[in-house]
C-alpha cells in the first residue's frame, strides 16, 4: 500500500518538474514582466507531493511497515518511537529522499521570496533547479527506491545501528541536508545569472540570504555530528580528521568564502565572477563529498552499506553537473579589473577568501590523495591528523589575527589609526598569554603564537561588542558573535589539547589504581535491562587528591539485541572548568575492563564558542527580516 | 590565448578528478579472495577447541604434504551436507590432513555436533570471534582451503563440498 502511494508520488513530482521545465522556458520567450501563474502553481503542487511522500515513508517507519525493503532493512518493532522516525533519514535511501525534498522546498521558496528580481534570471534558476531535482529523482527512483516493496512480508526488522540510536545523530544529517542541499539553490542562481546576465549587486541580494541559511545549518550540523563523536563514540576526541569529517569541511570552506565575499558584492559591486565560482564551487563540493560517502570509495566510521552502481550514478551526475557549469562558466565570463586599496576592507575579504582557499586545497589533498595512491599505484595509506595539523595550524595565526583587524576597516580606504590600537592589544594578549604559560603549563612557541592570535581576536571582538552596545549598530552584531565563537573556539582548543589528561590501564572489579591527579575505585558492576538493550555498569569512586572531592562516574557496555552489537558509553561529568570522561571495554575472556580515564579541561566552551559562530548566522538572519 | 590555457588547465584537472573517481570506483575495496590462490598462508596460529594449552601453527602443517583447512559451525546447515566427505576424505588414506577451524561457535555445541555426525578432523581449532576466519577472507562458512607443504593455497572453496569438489581435492593430492 504505502510502497504504491510513495512510488507514484515520485512520479507525481517527476512529471511536475519536466512540467515545470518545459513551461518556464515557454515563459522566458514571452516578454512581460511577471512570471506565469501556472508555473507557481505547478511549483506548489511539486512541494505538497514531494512532502507527502517523505510522510509516507515516515508513516511506514512509524508503524513499523515492514512491507517496505527500507523500513524492514532499518527499522524495528521494539525501537523506541523517536528513533523509528530518526530511522527515516538515518539510511541510504530515505536520506535521499530526504535530499530531494530539501531541492523542491529551496526551488519553491526561492522561486517564491524573490519576486522583485529579474524574471529571466528566475526563470533560468528554476529550470536548473529542477534539472538538478530530475537528475536526483532517477537516481533515487531507478537506484534507491525507498519504498521497494517485500514479499512475503516479514515479521521483524533488522534494526537500525545502535550507534546511530543517539539524539544527536537524529538531527545531525537533517541539518547537514539543510545546509549541503540548500546550496544547490544557488548553483542554479549562479547559472541563471550567468544565462541571463543578471549579475553584480542584484544578484548577491537575491542569494546571501540563503547563503546564510545553508552556511548556518551546515555549521551546526557539523558541530551536533562532533558532539556526537564526542559522546557517543568513546574516544574522547571530538575532530579527527576523518575523510567524511573533511568531506563536509570542503563545502563549508567554500560558503564561508562566499558569505564574505558576497558582502563585496553587494557594497562594491565587484568581485561577481570570484562569487559565481563560489557559488558553484559549494555545491559541486556537497555532491563529491555525497558521491565519495555514498560509493564506498572511501573507507570511514560514515561508510553507508556501499554498492558500486550508486557510485557510478552519483559520479555520472557529478560530472555532468562540472563540465555544464564550467562550460557556461568560460562562455560568458568577462575578465573584471580590481582596484583595491591595501587598507580596505575589501582586501580583508579577499584575504579571508584566500585563507579559505588554502584550507580548501590542504584538505581536498589529505582527502584525495591516499584515492589517488590507491587507484593509480595500487598502495594503501591514510592522511591523518598530523598532516592537517602541520599544514593548517600555522596559517590559523595570521587568519585571526585578519579576522580580528579586517572588520575595523572602511570600505575602501582607511586611517592608520587601527594599526596602533591593534598593535596595543596585540601586547595585551601577549601579557595575558605569559600569564597562562607561567602559571599553568609550558607549551611550545606554535602554541604560544596561537594563544596570542586567539586572545587578540576575543579581545577585539569583545571591544567591537562594546562599542555595539554605545552605539546599537545592529549589523555588525552577526560578525562580532561569530567572530568571538571563533577566536573563544580556538582558544578552548588549544587549552583542552594542552591541558587534557588521558590515563589508560586495565582494572578488575575491586580494585584500585592511583593516577598522577585522581584515585580511581572500581568498585563493582551491575546489570540493568535498558527498553532495547542490556548494559552492564561500572561503578566508579574518583577521588580528587588535590582537594578530596568525591565522584561516582558510571559508564556503561551496552548490548544490542537487533542486529547484535556492543555499544562503549562513556561516563561523562561536564563541569564549567572541566570534564571528566571515563570509559570501560571487556577484555576478551578475562575478568578485566580496559579503562579509559581523561580529564579534559573547559570541553563544554568548546561547544558553547563553536555554537556562538552558529548563533551570529542566526542573528544575521532575523535582522534581515526585520530589515525588509 | 591567455584565457584559453587557464581553460585547459582547469578542464583537465577536472577531468583527471574525474577519472580518477571512476577509476576508483572499478577497483573492488572489498577483500577478494580469489587472489587467495597461489599465495602463501602466514601468521596461522589456532589453540584447540577443548584444550588451551594445545596450539597448531605453521610448522606443523609443513609436516603434512597437503591440509585442508575446513570452516564449520554446529549452526550451520550447509556444513552438514558435506560433513560425509570430509569423513570419506580422512578415511581415504590419503596424504591428507584435515583441519576444522569451528567458527563463532560454542564449545558444547561443536562437540555435539562432532559426536553426532564424526569427527574427519586431524585438529579441531576455535575461532570464536571470527578473526583467524577473516584473515583467510572467510565471508560465510562453509569454506574450505586446500594447502601443500610449502603453505601455498592451491584451491579454495565457497560453500560446502560437493561430489565433484571431493573429486577435484582427490585429484589434486594424487
Amino acid at each position: 500500500m504505502l510502497s504504491n502511494i510513495g512510488i507514484s508520488l515520485l512520479v507525481l513530482v517527476l512529471i511536475l518538474s519536466f512540467l515545470i521545465i518545459y513551461n518556464a522556458s515557454l515563459d522566458l520567450k514571452i516578454s512581460s514582466q511577471s512570471v506565469k501563474k501556472n508555473i507557481y502553481k505547478l511549483s506548489l503542487f511539486q512541494i505538497t507531493f514531494i512532502i507527502l511522500s517523505f510522510f509516507t515513508l515516515i508513516i511506514g517507519f512509524i508503524n513499523s511497515d515492514f512491507s517496505l525493503i527500507n523500513v524492514y532493512e532499518n527499522s524495528h518493532t521494539a525501537k523506541p518511537l523517536f528513533y523509528k522516525i530518526a530511522g527515516t533519514w538515518g539510511n541510504h535511501e530515505g536520506s535521499l529522499l530526504l535530499w530531494v525534498n530539501i531541492l523542491v522546498i529551496f526551488s519553491y521558496l526561492f522561486l517564491v521570496f524573490n519576486r522583485n528580481h529579474d524574471k529571466k534570471f528566475r526563470l533560468y534558476t528554476l529550470i536548473f533547479q529542477n534539472i538538478l531535482i530530475l537528475g536526483f529523482l532517477f537516481f533515487l527512483l531507478l537506484n534507491s527506491n525507498p519504498f521497494n516493496s517485500i514479499y512475503p512480508i516479514p515479521l521483524e526488522g533488522l534494526g537500525l545501528n545502535p550507534i546511530l540510536q543517539d539524539p544527536a545523530l537524529a538531527i545531525h544529517p537533517p541539518l547537514l541536508y539543510v545546509g549541503f542541499v540548500g546550496c544547490s539553490i544557488y548553483f542554479s542562481a549562479a547559472m541563471a545569472s550567468l544565462l541571463s546576465d543578471y549579475g553584480g549587486k542584484l544578484f548577491a541580494q537575491s542569494i546571501k540570504t540563503w547563503v546564510k541559511i545553508s552556511w548556518c545549518f551546515q555549521t551546526l550540523g557539523i558541530i551536533v555530528g562532533s558532539i556526537w563523536a564526542y559522546y557517543e563514540l568513546g574516544w574522547g576526541g571530538f575532530w579527527f580528521w576523518d575523510p567524511v569529517e573533511n568531506a563536509s569541511l570542503l563545502p563549508w570552506f567554500a560558503i564561508t568564502a562566499l558569505m564574505h565575499s558576497l558582502i563585496v558584492l553587494e557594497k562594491r559591486n565587484t568581485l561577481y565572477a570570484w562569487a559565481i565560482i563560489l557559488c558553484l564551487l559549494t555545491f559541486i563540493l556537497s555532491v563529491t563529498g555525497t558521491f565519495l560517502v555514498r560509493s564506498g570509495i572511501l573507507n570511514s566510521v560514515h561508510t553507508f552499506a556501499s554498492d558500486p552502481s550508486r557510485g557510478i550514478y552519483i559520479l555520472s551526475f557529478l560530472s555532468f553537473m562540472i563540465f555544464s557549469a564550467l562550460t557556461i562558466f568560460f562562455k560568458k565570463y568577462k575578465k573584471e579589473n580590481y582596484n583595491f586599496n591595501l587598507k580596505s576592507k575589501e582586501i580583508f575579504i579577499l584575504a579571508n577568501n584566500w585563507f579559505m582557499a588554502f584550507f580548501l586545497v590542504t584538505v581536498l589533498i589529505g582527502m584525495l590523495y591516499p584515492i589517488f595512491l590507491d587507484v593509480l599505484i595500487n598502495e594503501k595509506i591514510s592522511v591523518g591528523p598530523p598532516f592537517f595539523n602541520i599544514v593548517i595550524i600555522p596559517l590559523v595565526i595570521p587568519f585571526m589575527i585578519l579576522m580580528a583587524v579586517g572588520p575595523k576597516f572602511g570600505w575602501i580606504k582607511s586611517k592608520n589609526k587601527i594599526f596602533f590600537k591593534a598593535l596595543f592589544l596585540i601586547l595585551v594578549a601577549g601579557v595575558i598569554n605569559l600569564f597562562i604559560f607561567y602559571f599553568f603549563g609550558k607549551y611550545s612557541l606554535l602554541s604560544n603564537l596561537i594563544f596570542i592570535a586567539a586572545i587578540f581576536l576575543i579581545l577585539h571582538s569583545l571591544l567591537d561588542f562594546k562599542n555595539f552596545i554605545n552605539n546599537k549598530n545592529k549589523l555588525e552584531l552577526p560578525r562580532i558573535i561569530s567572530h568571538l565563537g571563533f577566536g573563544l573556539l580556538v582558544f578552548f582548543i588549544g587549552i583542552n589539547h594542552q591541558f587534557s589528561l588521558e590515563e589508560d590501564f586495565n582494572l578488575k572489579v575491586g580494585e584500585v589504581k592511583k593516577t598522577s591527579a585522581y584515585v580511581i575505585d572500581f568498585e563493582d558492576i551491575s546489570i540493568e535491562e535498558g527498553k532495547n538493550y542490556k548494559a552492564i555498569i561500572g561503578n566508579f569512586k574518583l577521588t580528587n587528591l588535590k582537594n578530596n572531592i568525591v565522584q561516582y562516574l558510571n559508564p556503561e557496555i551496552r548490548i544490542y539485541p537487533n542486529p547484535e552489537t556492543l555499544t562503549y558509553e562513556a561516563a561523562i561529568k561536564t563541569k564549567i572548568n572541566s570534564d571528566l570522561y571515563l570509559t570501560m571495554s571487556n577484555v576478551s575472556r578475562s575478568e578485566y575492563y580496559n579503562i579509559k580515564f581523561q580529564k579534559k579541561p573547559f570541553m563544554i566552551w568548546i561547544w558553547i564558542s563553536a555554537l556562538m559562530i552558529t548563533f551570529g548566522g542566526f542573528v544575521q538572519l532575523t535582522l534581515k527580516k526585520n530589515e525588509n | 590565448m591567455k584565457i584559453s590555457f587557464t581553460k585547459i588547465i582547469i578542464l583537465s584537472f577536472a577531468i583527471f578528478i574525474l577519472g580518477i573517481f571512476w577509476q576508483g570506483l572499478k577497483t573492488n575495496k572489498n577483500y577478494d579472495t580469489k587472489n587467495l590462490v597461489g599465495s602463501k598462508i602466514s601468521n596461522f596460529q589456532l589453540s584447540e577447541i577443548n584444550n588451551h594449552q594445545q596450539y597448531i601453527s605453521e610448522e606443523n602443517l609443513k609436516k603434512n604434504n597437503y591440509t585442508l583447512i575446513n570452516f564449520f559451525a554446529s549452526w550451520c546447515a550447509p556444513c552438514r551436507t558435506e560433513h560425509k566427505y570430509l569423513l570419506n576424505l580422512s578415511n581415504s588414506k590419503k596424504e591428507i590432513k584435515i583441519i576444522g577451524i569451528n567458527f563463532k561457535d560454542k564449545k558444547i555445541n561443536a562437540n555435539n555436533f562432532l559426536s553426532e555426525l564424526g569427527n574427519p578432523y586431524d585438529f579441531v581449532g576455535k575461532d570464536i570471534d571470527g578473526k583467524t576466519s577473516i584473515l583467510f577472507g572467510i565471508y560465510g562458512i562453509p569454506e574450505s582451503i586446500l594447502i601443500n607443504n610449502e603453505l601455498i593455497v592451491i584451491k579454495k572453496i565457497i560453500g560446502p563440498i560437493d561430489e565433484i569438489q571431493f573429486n577435484e581435492i582427490l585429484k589434486l593430492i594424487q
